[in-house]
């Protein structure tokens, strides 16, 4: 029997804002699961904290809500004991870009087979609106004492630079586009990370949905308002690398391209290379059975409770007569 | 002519950090335990790579040996520095071999010796009218009636290379090490052969350089014996026939072999001293045999970007049902806090091996102390259930880390293994592991749920309210049991709740999981008791072996105590310690920390204040003879409350 959508919702109460860019990414996982007839059992969905780390209490997969900034090690952790499973991590911009940006890096470096959702809105929403690590230098949002005083890290170069192999950037309210996206970023084969943009509507009220679509971006000649995103698919951008010759190429062009911020805001994948090898295959490079024998897998004990494990072989070279 | 010791010594072999002491001491523990001999090793060193002092220090008996003792008999030199720093311990009829081209040597040449033992070095010299020489450092040895060996170890290379019509061997300074062993194993009498296969051992991974070191030992070997002929060295090492099933052990394998037969299949460290070498032994060995079958097993051992991810990647291995650990120190342990309450509140099975070394801080990062007692029972912000166990040798090590995996999946919390750094870089002579006592439980952890399992909604109730506070358990990626996990209270489902009523419900459920550990747990994993007396010790950890060895020799001259050697740590095991100390009238706190927080919980959880304290913090293990003068003088009686100990170089 076809899984629906409903299928992957729970009764769960959802306390999010009204009109908060969210819902639009808790309903593009859920239909991209949808889509994909991934059997709920098989999913899990890891999250940090803040309103974004409440998310897989809404989606009826195993859903692991973890602490603030250290959703990846949790999810890599289990993607690696049990390679079957289908991994989902997400987190705020400030859970995985401030508290969490060593894990982010270092998530880079080992290309765990996942997905990684940044639900980015340049604020703590929860803590009540404080400047998060993707807010522009010199913004001041309503619930700011000051000015944030702070740069803004460019999350998808960072990505990049880390060794992240699939880089996407979505926008929360346009959810179909989400969905394709989180689909592609599934079947990736290697660390898939998709940076989001998503209104909030209670703290952030500089880059606000009115914002995105361009409400105040008229064009002199046309008299009409320019939306801001565009997508990078429909101007011919290619991102994915086919031959690891074009490696260098390819991530020139996403560094320009993430530098695109203002009233041109690209979105779409900015780049994939599955040439380089996962951290399932660097693993099965030296435990040859890896993958069929996981540790989630292993038998560790016999039916009567006895360990299987045979260390005869290490104890003899510990002999006193060898 | 003094009379002779045979088979029961200490022998100290120092060095540059990088000069091959820990080899050299390495092959000398495995030459004597061939040779039937029970060793006592451990490591002294600092943090650093190459050039400090470092030193092996080595107790050989024909009985068992659980530590140390300060004074030694065979000093074994390659350097100034290993002289300098250790003459003073030599007893009167002990020996000190020594490089004949480092006695000109004085102590302001030697910079590695730092300003505070060199004032102490010098003070003593000075006193005696001497200089601050090699020279002068021996000479004051030979007073109090040493023997001194002279080794010419320069000119025994070239003699060495010239024999061998291979010029380029006398460059080998590498091998002065084995060199200097040789010499020392001459003059002890020690059989040349069973020398020679643990050298072939040591190296056995390279061949050329084992067969080069035999050489170049026999060659000193030889030299020894026909120069110091006469000499009548006090102290001589027989072979002996060897013990069944004996092996020797170092306290950084013995946990890992622990964990390789726990079945843990996932362990994740961030590199820390003294805990790495536990992560390393299980990488270096990650590919498993398993009985009567052609199938391998495998541990996968992740070096995470810290320990705040090595925690977290262990507990979502966890929850897939793999046995998982962490390895760390106290400063690793620190990060962990946070997860650690998340895994106490969400009852996941992860298991912490935490290798205590001196803080606070960095503290003496290569250095021993027992002082992370308190933190490892209250780390974390919140009340969660959590379990320590303390092991107090190698060889409990081995068993417990079996051990502390059950229970991390009996009761469903995060289980603390605490080690500490004098276990760690330990040597032992012991009895061969039997692996076939070791039966794995795996608690309530369920393939599938049933109907029961289910709530109103048709959900698993991973956290069940019921009678028994212990809740089947599935693992991720379980047909038709999907449930979630929050750091948040939670509902049995584990979804968020800040419901007053189930708050407490769910705090109940946890913590109750205490008293059922409290009531299944063995007695001899709580506190053991040995011997019987008026005095009590009390005591946790690797103290253990100074402290059985302190008795033996009190009950040689017809002195009794008891020794209630604690082990769970959390939760108290009250109503056990309390009958221990029945009728005991003075309970003595041997503990390796300044505080003496062992000292503080039997008086929290028995409400018995401890009658003496026996501290130490001075990042050096508790040796036999000091353990033995301090608990002597309280039953002399003229004992303060607390008395410091403070030996170790």
């Amino acid at each position: 029997m076809a899984l629906k959508l409903s299928d992957y919702k729970t009764e769960v109460h959802n306390d999010w804002c009204p009109g908060c860019g969210d819902f639009g990414i808790l309903n593009a996982i859920q239909m991209a699961l949808a889509d994909m007839q991934v059997p709920p059992y098989k999913v899990t969905i890891f999250s940090g904290i803040g309103c974004s780390g409440k998310t897989p209490h809404f989606i009826k997969t195993y859903g692991i809500h973890t602490l603030h900034g250290r959703v990846l090690p949790f999810a890599q952790g289990a993607k690696l004991a049990n390679p079957d499973l289908e991994v989902i991590a997400v987190g705020g911009d400030g859970d995985g870009l401030g508290i969490g940006a060593g894990h982010f890096v270092s998530a880079g470096r080992r290309n765990v087979d996942m997905v990684y959702i940044i639900f980015n809105n340049g604020v703590y929403g929860l803590t009540k609106g404080q400047a998060a690590p993707t807010l522009k230098l010199g913004m001041k949002t309503k619930s700011l004492p000051q000015p944030n005083v702070n740069n803004s890290v460019n999350p998808i170069a960072l990505a990049l630079v880390a060794g992240f192999t699939f880089l996407a950037r979505g926008y929360s309210y346009d959810v179909r586009h989400l969905k394709d996206l989180i689909m592609k970023a599934v079947t990736h084969k290697g660390l898939a990370f998709i940076d989001v943009l998503q209104p909030c509507p209670t703290y952030n009220d500089i880059n606000t949905k009115e914002w995105f679509q361009g409400l105040d971006n008229i064009d002199p000649e046309t008299n009409r308002t320019m939306p801001r995103m565009y997508k990078l698919e429909e101007t011919g951008y290619d991102g994915v690398v086919h031959d690891p010759n074009e490696i260098n190429q390819k991530m020139a062009q996403v560094i320009e391209k993430s530098n695109e911020w203002g009233d041109k805001i690209p979105i779409g994948i900015f780049y994939q290379n599955e040439h380089v090898p996962t951290y399932q295959e660097r693993i099965t490079a030296r435990i040859p059975d890896y993958m069929e024998n996981a540790p989630a897998a292993q038998q560790i004990a016999d039916k009567n409770g006895k360990t299987i494990t045979n260390i005869d072989r290490l104890l003899s070279d510990l002999q006193v007569d060898k | 002519m003094e009379k002779t010791t045979t088979n029961s010594l200490s022998w100290v072999i120092g060095g540059a950090q990088g000069s091959g002491v820990d080899s050299a001491a390495n092959i000398f523990s495995r030459a004597c335990a061939a040779g039937g001999l029970n060793v006592f090793g451990k490591r002294e060193y600092y943090s650093n790579i190459k050039g400090e002092h470092s030193y092996f220090t080595v107790r050989v008996s024909d009985r068992p040996v659980h530590a140390h003792v300060n004074e030694i008999n065979t000093l074994v030199s390659f350097d100034a520095e290993t002289v300098f720093r250790h003459f003073e311990d030599v007893t009167a009829d002990g020996a000190i071999i020594y490089d004949t081209d480092v006695v000109k040597t004085s102590l302001d040449e030697t910079p590695t010796v730092d300003d505070y033992a060199s004032a102490r070095i010098k003070k003593t010299l000075q006193k005696a009218g001497l200089g601050f020489t090699v020279q002068d450092a021996l000479e004051h040895a030979k007073r109090r009636g040493v023997m001194l060996f002279p080794m010419p170890f320069f000119q025994l290379l070239q003699e060495f290379a010239q024999k061998a019509n291979d010029p380029a061997l006398s460059k080998l300074t590498r091998m002065v090490n084995v060199m200097a062993l040789s010499a020392s194993m001459a003059i002890m009498g020690f059989d040349s052969g069973v020398l020679a296969r643990a050298i072939q051992f040591i190296f056995r991974a390279k061949k050329k350089v084992a067969d080069l070191n035999v050489s170049a030992s026999a060659h000193v070997y030889n030299y020894a014996k026909a120069k110091f002929a006469g000499s009548n060295f006090a102290y001589q090492l027989k072979t002996r026939p060897i013990g069944a099933n004996m092996i020797i052990v170092q306290g950084n394998q013995s946990s890992a072999l622990g964990k390789m037969v726990a079945g843990c299949r996932f362990q994740t460290y961030y590199p820390i001293t003294p805990a790495s070498d536990d992560s390393e032994f299980l990488e270096a060995n990650e590919i498993l045999d398993l009985n009567d079958s052609g199938k391998k097993g495998s541990t996968v051992v992740v070096q995470t970007e810290d320990e705040i991810a090595a925690i977290a990647m262990a507990i979502g291995s966890a929850l897939t049902g793999a046995r998982s650990a962490t390895a760390t120190s106290g400063p690793g342990f620190s990060l962990m806090a946070e997860a650690l309450g998340w895994a106490g509140i969400n009852e996941v099975p992860v298991v912490i091996s935490l290798y205590q070394r001196a803080g606070p801080s960095t503290g003496l990062p290569t250095r021993h102390e027992q002082g992370d007692l308190n933190f490892a029972i209250n780390a974390g912000h919140g009340e969660f259930p959590r379990i320590v166990l303390a092991s107090g040798d190698i060889e409990e090590s081995f068993y417990d880390t079996i051990k502390v995996f059950n229970l991390a999946d009996r009761y469903q919390m995060p289980v603390i293994h605490l080690l500490d750094k004098a276990i760690a870089n330990s040597v032992t002579t012991c009895k061969n592991f039997d692996v076939s006592k070791i039966s794995i439980h795996r608690g309530s952890m369920v393939k599938q749920i049933t109907d029961k399992d289910k709530g109103a909604a048709g959900n698993f109730l991973r956290f069940k309210l019921s009678d028994d506070p212990i809740s089947p358990r599935v693992v991720l990626g379980t047909k038709d049991a999907i449930f979630w996990n929050t750091g948040d209270e939670h509902t049995e489902e584990g979804h968020i709740s800040e419901d007053p009523e189930l708050r407490v419900q769910m705090m109940d459920k946890r913590m109750d999981k205490l008293q059922v550990a409290l009531r299944e747990i063995p007695d001899e994993d709580k506190a053991v008791a040995y011997g019987s007396g008026d005095v009590a010790i009390i005591s946790w950890g690797s103290t253990k072996g100074a402290i059985l060895d302190m008795m033996e020799k009190l009950e040689a001259e017809g002195t009794k105590v008891k020794f209630i050697q604690i082990r769970l740590m959390s939760p108290f095991p009250s109503e056990l310690v309390n009958s221990m100390l029945k009728g005991v009238k003075t309970v003595v706190d041997i503990e390796m920390n300044y505080t003496g927080q062992l000292g503080s919980l039997i008086r929290q959880h028995v409400g018995r204040e401890v009658d003496f304290k026996i501290v130490k913090y001075n990042g050096r293990p508790m040796s036999l003879d000091e353990v033995y003068n301090a608990v002597k003088r309280i039953m002399g009686g003229d004992a303060p409350k607390r008395q410091v100990l403070k030996s170790g170089a």
